[in-house]
């Protein structure tokens, strides 16, 4: 019920905006287009990755050291343009790791921090400040703006993580039935005004999913990583939680990186 | 000819050191995803052991064929069988509250517990009252419901099972089996049965 409120807003002050009642859906929709619009003025987000660039940069955990020696793909110590070519397969762990996993990775092996502590609450509660993860997720995902997509599918395990993903995109089950692909198989849907990407047929609209993310929420008050993204849309599948860093979430957000391949990413972005 | 593309990729392997690629199976996907969720609250693991019909309609959707004539049938025979008729008779209750069940979104997340009194949701999806503007488009257009169909006893009763079991009608629908899966109660189901065909329901004014 609380969640519906926001879009409630959003259709009243469409229509104020507008100032016309007929034809609604259109007036609506252009009211929340102009919404998005004003918000692209200033972004909180940015606040955060400068938090995560501290962070990065900082000597922390048992081992007093800083993340700056942290190997992203692209070699120890580099940053620019990491982001944009994850996940990706690590000879050093053998896994197929993103953004969130490996730097949760590097904490624990540069820094000494303990994994299960780091992740035991990986996401920040409405309006609360950001955790860790998220802040160093904003940071990370900033030094790759602009720079094309490039998730590999050139491991096995890469090719596997996406074959799994795909399967998974269409896995329906729990009590209301739903897949990924209940909202995100087909064009032009929409949960009440909200339009829903068609993720799997749609390059664009594939594109435009992996490359907004990490966002800054206005309607939460905070920065949502894609780890979060995927594990909320379970939640409202009625499926159960979604463990940060999972095989599965590794495997979807594959599955989504692959079909934005080539599009620049555009993030930490911020929506409704 | 795939045979071949699979000993190319296999010349490939062997020179950058790696196994040959073989895809993974759904039971193997089925158990990664199995280790990768976690129960939390009401939200039990058991939530993922699928269907027959889940199954069927996943692979006609991952592959996009449709799911075999006599399976289809099979399906929505399995699950007619499965509505269950108001043991009173009554099948309308107060359209008032249909329209806030049919507004109200939560129920069944592990962000809700036992207590929560679930909603349908159903503007998520349709068109309903003319009132409300913030409709999905998932589902068809409700609008005029019971003025478009009348109040014949075979609407009374499509009606009744598409609620209970969407599946009863087309085994692949995406709507929610709001009676089969307990998401509403009997008495809930009348209000939104009152709220599409009652004469005097906002829907068909």
């Amino acid at each position: 019920m609380k969640r519906n409120t926001p879009a409630l807003m959003l259709a009243g002050a469409a229509l104020l905006l507008t100032c016309t009642v007929v034809p609604a859906q259109k007036s609506t929709a252009d009211g929340i287009a102009r919404y998005r619009e004003l918000l692209q003025d200033g972004n909180p987000a940015e606040l955060v990755a400068a938090r995560g660039e501290a962070l990065w940069k900082e000597k922390r955990g048992p081992k007093k050291t800083s993340l700056e020696q942290c190997n992203l793909g692209l070699g120890a110590g580099v940053v620019k343009g990491a982001y944009a070519q994850m996940p990706r397969y690590f000879a050093d762990t053998d896994k197929v790791m993103d953004f969130e996993t490996r730097v949760v990775h590097c904490m624990e092996t540069l820094q000494g921090f303990d994994p299960a502590v780091v992740t035991k609450s990986p996401y920040s509660g409405a309006g609360q400040r950001q955790t860790e993860i998220e802040a160093l997720a904003a940071y990370g995902v900033e030094q790759s703006r602009g720079v094309p997509v490039r998730i590999s599918q050139v491991h096995p395990k890469e090719r596997a993580a996406y074959d799994r993903g795909k399967q998974l995109f269409y896995m329906r089950a729990g009590p209301y039935d739903f897949s990924c692909a209940s909202c995100h198989g087909v064009t032009g849907q929409r949960i009440r005004l909200q339009d829903l990407p068609n993720i799997a047929n749609v390059k664009e609209d594939a594109e435009r999913a992996f490359t907004t993310w990490p966002a800054y929420r206005v309607s939460q008050g905070t920065l949502r990583t894609m780890q979060w993204r995927l594990n909320d849309c379970f939640r409202q599948q009625r499926w159960p939680d979604l463990a940060f860093g999972s095989p599965a979430s590794i495997d979807l957000i594959t599955f989504l990186g692959v079909n934005a391949n080539g599009a620049k990413m555009d993030s930490p972005s911020i929506k409704r | 000819m795939k045979r071949k593309i699979a000993l190319g990729l296999a010349g490939t392997a062997v020179l950058v050191g790696c196994a040959v690629y073989t895809a993974p199976t759904q039971e193997e996907t089925l158990q990664v995803v199995k280790s990768s969720f976690r129960e939390r609250g009401i939200a039990k693991l058991e939530r993922l052991n699928q269907s027959a019909l889940q199954v069927a309609c996943s692979e006609a959707a991952l592959t996009g064929k449709e799911v075999p004539k006599d399976v289809r049938a099979r399906l929505e025979r399995q699950a007619l069988a499965t509505v269950k008729l108001p043991a009173d008779g009554v099948y309308f209750g107060d359209f008032k509250q249909g329209e806030r069940i049919a507004q109200t979104g939560v129920g069944l997340q592990w962000s809700d517990n036992d207590k929560t009194v679930a909603g349908g949701n159903c503007y998520a999806c349709h068109e309903i009252a003319p009132q409300e503007i913030a409709f999905g488009n998932i589902g068809p257009s409700l609008k005029g419901y019971g003025k478009l169909r009348g109040n014949t006893p075979a609407v009374v009763a499509y009606t009744w099972g598409k609620l209970w079991n969407s599946h009863a009608y087309n085994a692949c629908s995406q709507m929610p089996r709001y009676g089969d899966a307990n998401i509403l109660t009997t008495a809930q189901l009348k209000d939104v049965m009152a709220l599409l065909l009652d004469p005097n329901s906002p829907v068909n004014k």
